[in-house]
């Protein structure tokens, strides 16, 4: 979620009212934003040698793009607490009526097809909005516009140059300009090139680099504005002292593009000499058939159902009630005069977040206050609760381990490539791959795990200072590669225990298989009688000697089960002394014995 | 060893037949009422001594007090001095012995530079010419006689001559721990044979009835003949006995355990599903795990084992058992497959993302068919009560499901983030759910870990709509702090599933790692989670009893 510092006592004064920290929090909360910081209560950064002004930092919901800077959340708040109505946002165009005009050339399909575009006349900056109007951009930059890939804003001092302006998509070498803060006149290439040293930029270049063509806007004279979404021009900066205010936008998705554009001008039109003004621009594009006016600033009419909205929030409201609550989120609403259950709502263009009816009925709940709201839970019918049956399997091996004398672990799922496989004299069996990460953040984390073994040994090795012997257990999933599954992977409810001791304990994970076999009804017959149907008419297990090189030769037993006298059997595990080449890879000088098995056909 | 008790009677004698000191102690405080160890027993060291007091104190034989004192002893000069006499002395012997000393030859004597001083003063010798004669026939030693009582009785009578010694070096003191011994309450001149525990033996011979039982020592813990805090017994993990409390909360409360054997899901299930678009921030390799093969998913369809496993558990309260033969899971869950048209939900999800639908505006962006083909590591189980959900739409009714199971992110691990948490999630789904019974639901789902009282936040989450926040107090902290998340599942997801518009869903989860650190106090996740949790403490942690702690 962002969070947005302000200046603390800016913003006291734009809401009113000097809050105490328990006052404004409780604000934040009633309204869903969250103060996560008060900076004058700890030491704060020197600017230009003078310590910071004390500022709030406020975490805002990851879809309000209207609260990305001092002026929206000051809004928000102000609307909420009944001092200001929503604004009304006008287009003025100009006086003789001849909008300024920008052509969009098809080319700028093949790289980034969509501009829109907007001028704020005769605003007046002071530092604190200048760099809130910066500040802004950046936020949209990183969040809405995702770091620049979907969405970029140029801005530009409107007297520095001159339209018709054009949008057009040029090879990088007919591209010349002096980008921002830099008076070297280059080509888009050697800009390129200059700005892979750039801590900030070098992360956008890859939008656009290997593009035959790059985005590029001029004015009548062939002046640049900006390639977007690189960098602006240094020719047409904007500065404290700028009245007239250009602002471009390119994107590849066109809903946010509008969005943009509309956030800009409503955040900051409020400083236009005539505030809440902003021009309209006139984009020519008629290869795509976007030729328009931009923005548009219409609010978006719908109708939202009374009945719904109690009925969800458990209110009683008139629908006059209502609509005051909505006033206070930004809305404009009254009753319909057609439907005798409606609202005619008007959902301001701030309010992108707002896609149904339901986000209106929350933000109704908002206004009535979450906590205020009648809290009564009531069921249309009686429930029957139902554990999944392979819990309750799993559940009987866990106590009866524990019962025995075996402590539970819960060790992690991923591993690495080598723990599930080298160190235990493993590879991967075409049948049973692992499942492989894309992209883990280290090598701890590089495959989900297809045996419980690993994490057991790395439990005792981060316990070696625990008295031995240690014996311990976990019945939990492993997973491997399934071609036949819609997610192309499954996983495998395992059992798997670990001795380790000064003696080898082989007896005992033996022990503990049994123990566990018998509380499973399963009885012990020979391999002969396994494989004839005899010993048991139920379930029948035995072990058999096993060749394994995770285990020490002759030291290790595959474990098989038969269902029922007439099915076939199935080799469902394995335990036995761990060869010594293991033990050393895990770090474990003591002997230690394993057993791991699939319990899923016991369910 | 602690708490070992055996049959073994305690040896009366420790030292091969001979007469021992527990003995000899028990004939001395027979004779006399209070025996002064040291004297008593000057040759034994004190470490016996003590051995032997404690063994009959132990049974109350004797009573014993310890005294700290402090003796003078000889310095090796002292010794020399008590033996030979002084230095003084010695001169004069020489002189009284040779009758007359050439000054050069007194001048050779070895006590001639300590001596030849003392023995003028007191006049014993003086020069005559340039030789040395005796003044005295007989001369009496006292600093040899003060040293020789020193030696014999380890104290001086005259302070301020002893102050003079110490300085001289010829004596100093040292700490000495006596004992004196007089009977006890269960005084007895011989020490009888004991026994430390009763035997079957003795049950049958009779001889509990004159044994003497050794007693037993209260302030010994017991034990359960193992070594670490377990004392070998087993022990569950405290995670999953917080777990294990949880499940018995949602089984009580009527709800039903969701199959969550997927740690792989697909894009669509684990976030287009949940009408989490494309671009959100959440989908970032930087916060999802996606995996790389297998490659991709397959397009969203039934999962028969899934739904046998649901057919099984799901118990309809309606149902007349009488009349209705009881089908088997497996072909139930055939039954509720075929009333499911997973390409035309598919379509919904893409539309209500791209074009809208539903009443919804969508947020008309181009879908790409290629995102919900990806693999991801789960980032939350609300994948599986998606899967759940549409369901449910082969047969639209009030249920309740939970799960509580492993969940991944890509995090950046530190004290209280790691790769992999567990989940708990639950979905109520009914007709007329309003938005103040889910807060009457949660405060009663978290008066039964004994969180009494809640607050709600508004908040924004793709899937819900409404989204709560759920707040509850920490006592350590001194604020409130956030204990889970909630909502009602937005219409987006739920009608393109094909779920009729009136039944309305609540979701909610919590992490279970979260309450169980706050509940234990424990501030870094890895000590709860993972390998490097230590033993000790799965072995020494109580029973949960949420509720009451």
């Amino acid at each position: 979620m962002p969070t947005i510092g302000v200046n603390k006592a800016d913003f006291y004064k734009a809401l009113g009212k000097e809050y105490t920290k328990e006052e404004f929090e409780e604000l934040c909360f009633d309204f869903g934003i969250e103060l996560d910081e008060d900076t004058s209560e700890s030491k704060r950064p020197m600017v230009d040698g003078v310590e910071e002004a004390p500022q709030l930092k406020i975490e805002i919901p990851a879809n309000r793009y209207d609260m990305l800077c001092f002026e929206g959340i000051a809004m928000n708040l102000n609307i909420f607490l009944g001092r200001q109505p929503m604004p009304n946002y006008t287009l003025k165009p100009p006086s003789d009526g001849q909008l300024q005009t920008v052509t969009v050339s098809k080319e700028t399909e093949q790289i980034r097809k969509y501009f829109s575009c907007a001028i704020l006349r005769n605003v007046k900056f002071t530092k604190e909005r200048y760099e809130s109007f910066i500040a802004l951009q950046d936020k949209l930059h990183a969040n809405l516009a995702r770091n620049r890939t979907l969405v970029a804003i140029g801005t530009h001092d409107l007297d520095t140059i001159e339209g018709p302006f054009t949008y057009e998509a040029l090879p990088p070498e007919q591209i010349e300009f002096a980008p921002l803060n830099s008076t070297k006149v280059m080509n888009a290439k050697q800009m390129m090139e200059h700005f892979e040293k750039d801590k900030h930029l070098s992360r956008y270049l890859h939008i656009i680099r290997d593009s035959p063509v790059y985005p590029i806007i001029y004015d009548k004279n062939r002046t640049v504005l900006s390639m977007p979404p690189i960098i602006n021009s240094n020719h047409s900066k904007i500065t404290l002292e700028t009245r007239n205010v250009f602002i471009d936008i390119t994107a590849t998705d066109k809903t946010k593009l509008e969005l943009t554009n509309h956030i800009i001008v409503t955040m900051f039109s409020q400083y236009c000499e005539e505030p809440f003004t902003v021009e309209p621009v006139k984009i020519v594009s008629e290869h795509n058939g976007e030729t328009r006016e931009t923005p548009d600033l219409t609010p978006r009419h719908t109708q939202a159902s009374a009945s719904f909205i109690n009925s969800v929030c458990g209110l009683s409201e008139s629908r006059e009630k209502l609509c005051k609550s909505l006033e206070r989120m930004c809305y404009k609403a009254k009753p319909s005069t057609t439907d005798e259950d409606k609202l005619e709502v008007d959902i301001p263009v701030t309010r992108a977040d707002v896609l149904h009816e339901a986000d209106i009925m929350e933000d109704a709940a908002v206004a009535y206050g979450f906590n205020s709201i009648p809290r009564k839970f009531t069921s249309s019918t009686s429930f029957t609760a139902a554990s999944l049956p392979i819990n309750k399997l799993a559940d009987i091996i866990r106590l009866e381990s524990a019962m025995a004398g075996w402590a539970e672990v819960m060790p992690l799922i991923l591993c690495s490539h080598d723990e599930n496989y080298g160190w235990l004299n493993q590879a991967p069996k075409d049948d049973a791959k692992p499942v492989v990460l894309q992209n883990p953040k280290t090598a701890e984390y590089q495959i989900v795990r297809t045996s419980l073994i690993p994490g057991l040994l790395k439990t005792v090795r981060e316990n070696k200072r625990h008295a031995v012997p240690m014996k311990i257990f976990e019945v939990s999933d492993v997973c491997y590669q399934d071609p036949s599954k819609e997610r192309k992977s499954r996983n495998e409810r395992h059992f798997a225990a670990c001795w380790y001791g000064k003696s080898s304990g082989f007896e005992q994970v033996h022990g503990l298989l049994d123990r566990v076999m018998m509380m499973l009804k399963a009885a012990f017959v020979t391999k002969e009688q396994g494989i004839e149907g005899k010993g048991t008419e139920g379930l029948g297990y035995w072990i058999e000697e096993v060749e394994d090189p995770t285990y020490l030769p002759g030291h290790a037993a595959a474990i098989y089960v038969r269902l029922a006298a007439d099915s076939k059997a199935q080799r469902i595990g394995i335990f036995g002394i761990l060869h010594p080449t293991v033990l050393k890879k895990f770090e474990l000088p003591f002997p230690t014995s394993t057993l791991e098995l699939n319990v899923e056909v016991f369910i | 060893m602690p708490g070992t008790r055996s049959a073994v009677p305690v040896p009366l004698h420790t030292n091969g037949g001979q007469r021992d000191l527990t003995e000899e102690i028990l004939e001395a405080v027979d004779q006399s009422e209070h025996v002064a160890t040291n004297e008593a027993f000057p040759q034994i060291p004190q470490g016996e001594i003590k051995a032997a007091l404690d063994r009959l104190a132990s049974r109350s034989m004797v009573e014993y007090e310890t005294k700290d004192n402090e003796e003078v002893i000889l310095t090796e000069e002292g010794q020399t001095i008590a033996d030979e006499g002084s230095h003084e002395y010695q001169i004069w012997d020489a002189v009284q012995k040779a009758g007359r000393l050439s000054d050069k030859d007194l001048g050779a004597h070895p006590a001639s530079k300590f001596g030849r001083g003392n023995a003028i003063k007191a006049k014993w010798i003086k020069k005559d010419g340039d030789g040395w004669v005796s003044l005295a026939e007989s001369v009496t030693d006292h600093t040899r006689v003060q040293l020789q009582h020193v030696q014999q009785h380890h104290v001086m009578q005259d302070p301020k001559q002893q102050k003079d010694y110490t300085k001289r070096k010829l004596i100093t003191t040292r700490k000495v721990i006596t004992y004196v011994a007089r009977k006890g309450p269960r005084w007895a001149k011989e020490m009888r044979i004991e026994v430390t525990d009763l035997t079957a033996e003795m049950i049958a011979d009779g001889s509990w009835k004159t044994a003497n039982f050794k007693p037993y020592n209260f302030n010994a813990k017991g034990t359960l003949g193992g070594e670490g805090a377990g004392g070998g017994t087993g022990a569950l993990h405290p995670l999953n006995k917080v777990r294990e409390e949880f499940r018995k909360i949602f089984f009580n409360m009527g709800f039903e355990e969701m199959p969550t054997a997927r740690f792989v899901d697909s894009g669509f299930w684990n976030f287009d599903a949940l009408y989490v678009p494309q671009q959100h921030p959440a989908r970032d390799l930087q916060d999802t795990f996606y995996v790389s093969d297998p490659p991709e998913a397959g397009p969203p369809g039934p999962d028969p084992e899934f739904d046998t496993i649901l057919a099984s558990m799901d118990v309809d309260d309606d149902q007349d058992e009488s009349d209705h033969p009881t089908l088997d899971p497996a072909a139930r869950a055939k039954d509720t497959t075929s009333k499911l048209d997973y390409t035309k939900y598919y379509d919904n999800v893409r539309a209500v993302h791209q074009d809208g639908k539903f009443g919804s505006i969508g947020y008309r962006y181009p879908f790409k068919d290629d995102e919900p083909k990806r693999l991801v590591l789960r980032t939350h189980t609300t994948s599986i009560s998606a899967y759940v959900l549409h369901r449910l739409s082969a047969n639209p009714r009030p249920c309740r499901y939970f799960s509580i199971d492993r969940v991944f992110r890509n995090e950046t691990v530190d004290a209280t983030h790691l790769a992999e948490f567990h989940q708990i999630e639950g979905v109520i789904a009914d007709y007329n759910l309003t938005l103040g019974g889910l807060q009457a639901f949660l405060k009663r789902f978290f008066r039964n870990i004994g969180v009494p009282d809640l607050k709600f936040k508004p908040a924004y989450n793709p899937y819900t709509e409404p989204s709560m926040e759920v707040f509850a107090w920490h006592e350590g902290l001194n604020k409130i702090v956030e204990i889970g998340n909630s909502g009602m599942f937005r219409p987006e997801m739920l009608l393109a599933m094909g779920l009729p518009p009136d039944l309305r869903v609540y979701g909610f989860g919590l992490s279970l790692e979260r309450p169980t650190m706050i509940k234990y106090g424990i501030s870094n996740i890895r000590e709860l989670l993972g390998h490097k949790v230590d033993l000790g403490f799965i072995e020494g942690n109580p029973a949960v009893r949420l509720d009451r702690e």
